[in-house]
């Protein structure tokens, strides 16, 4: 009986002294962490954007795109760009889920009227050396100033105005429908979305 | 001179990954560049060195009947300060290592080195053991990723070495190629310990 109240008080002592330590490093860390994430969204902001001089992670619009499975909402948050005070271009994530393996997050920049102004791939696990090539600026460049009218939003190989890219068909199929699918959500929204307030944070 | 060769016995002699063949789990999945294989083989080294050092100091206050459990939870909280860590000041690594920094934890290196050696031995030793055998473990990944990373994408650190005519040996980044280059590291790593006899 003594011996099991030692190993409890030592144990409970050695986890006491873990927890504090790495509560402090919380603390220490806790900024730094935060500021790197946010620089994070702001670099893709910046990438796919035009040029523009606010800052427009704190000037957002957020909207419910639908419900997923439990029945909760799902958001899309579309950051606007601002040049002088004059909306220069709009930014948004898209998920496309039926990438060659799991979900590839995309941060899409349009200008007001819905034509593309840029692409970033945030987050991908397609194959390294081939559906990874999505990530090239020569397959990014395509969709510059492509919108919902001027061009067929599918890959060539199936009929449509993008290349594909050579033994990897699956991972741009997906990017471009993505995309595609973000670029009329925006067409549908789009008074929501450029009108001041509406359900700005 | 004995706390030299508990440092030096890590490198070379009993090298975690080319002589124990410990650690796999990450010396396979992470090594798929240079700088990959060196940031994991780092934080790696420090979770060992701190976790040696405590265990050591620990080492007669912790009864036998707890001391896995005991270990694991000071192996888990040094896991975590890297992790924090890495996030705010390295954060593309962290982006790169992702889930593997957390599995720093399963390592049976870490694990391994407190059970045979700083719950056994004071404190300096434990820090030359813990030192030793952390860079040979990144000594080890840092040459895998290098070897995987230069066959297989034509570049070393990122830089491009052999310019766009080289078309690179896909099979090497992708995981079936770990294994592969490991095989042959470790066959080239016997065949010279055989040489030198």
């Amino acid at each position: 009986m003594k011996d099991i109240v030692k190993l409890v008080i030592v144990l409970t002592l050695i986890a006491g002294g873990a927890g504090l330590l790495l509560s402090l490093v919380e603390q220490v860390t806790r900024a730094p962490i935060a500021e790197q994430r946010r620089q994070e969204t702001l670099k893709a902001l910046l990438a796919v954007l035009p040029p523009i001089d606010n800052r427009p992670d704190d000037d957002t619009v957020t909207l419910v795109t639908g419900q997923d499975k439990k029945g909760r909402e799902l958001q899309r948050v579309f950051y606007r760009g601002r040049h002088q005070g004059t909306l220069a271009g709009l930014a948004f994530k898209v998920v496309a889920p039926d990438g060659y393996s799991g979900n590839i997050e995309i941060m899409v920049g349009v200008d007001p009227e819905g034509a593309v102004t840029g692409l970033e791939i945030l987050s991908h696990a397609e194959t390294p050396g081939l559906g990874s090539k999505i990530k090239e600026v020569w397959f990014k460049e395509q969709f510059l100033g492509k919108n919902l009218d001027n061009a067929d939003w599918r890959v060539k190989k199936d009929g449509g105005a993008f290349d594909q890219i050579t033994g990897a068909t699956i991972s741009p199929r997906a990017v471009v429908s993505a995309v595609a699918g973000g670029l009329s959500f925006y067409r549908q929204h789009r008074a929501e979305v450029l009108v001041d307030g509406g359900r700005a944070k | 001179m004995s706390l030299i060769s508990d440092f030096s016995k890590g490198i070379w002699r009993d090298n975690a990954v080319f002589k124990l063949v410990l650690g796999m789990c990450p010396t396979l999945a992470v090594t798929t560049s240079a700088e990959n294989g060196l940031g994991m083989g780092l934080a790696t080294t420090f979770v060992l060195i701190c976790s040696n050092i405590s265990i050591s100091l620990l080492r007669k206050v912790i009864p036998g009947g707890v001391r896995i459990p005991a270990f694991i939870v000071v192996i888990a909280s040094f896991v975590t300060v890297v992790q924090l860590c890495m996030e705010a000041y390295v954060y593309d690594l962290y982006k790169a290592l992702g889930i593997f920094i957390p599995l720093i934890v399963v390592n049976c290196l870490i694990l391994g080195r407190a059970e045979a050696f700083a719950s056994k031995k004071p404190v300096l030793p434990s820090v030359a053991d813990g030192l030793g055998m952390g860079l040979g473990f990144t000594l080890a990944l840092f040459v895998l990723g290098a070897v995987r990373e230069l066959l297989g994408a034509g570049s070393i650190f990122g830089l491009s070495l052999f310019g766009a005519s080289y078309p690179p040996f896909l099979l090497l980044i992708l995981p079936p190629g770990a294994f592969i280059a490991l095989g042959f590291l470790l066959a080239g790593m016997n065949r010279l310990e055989r040489l030198r006899k």
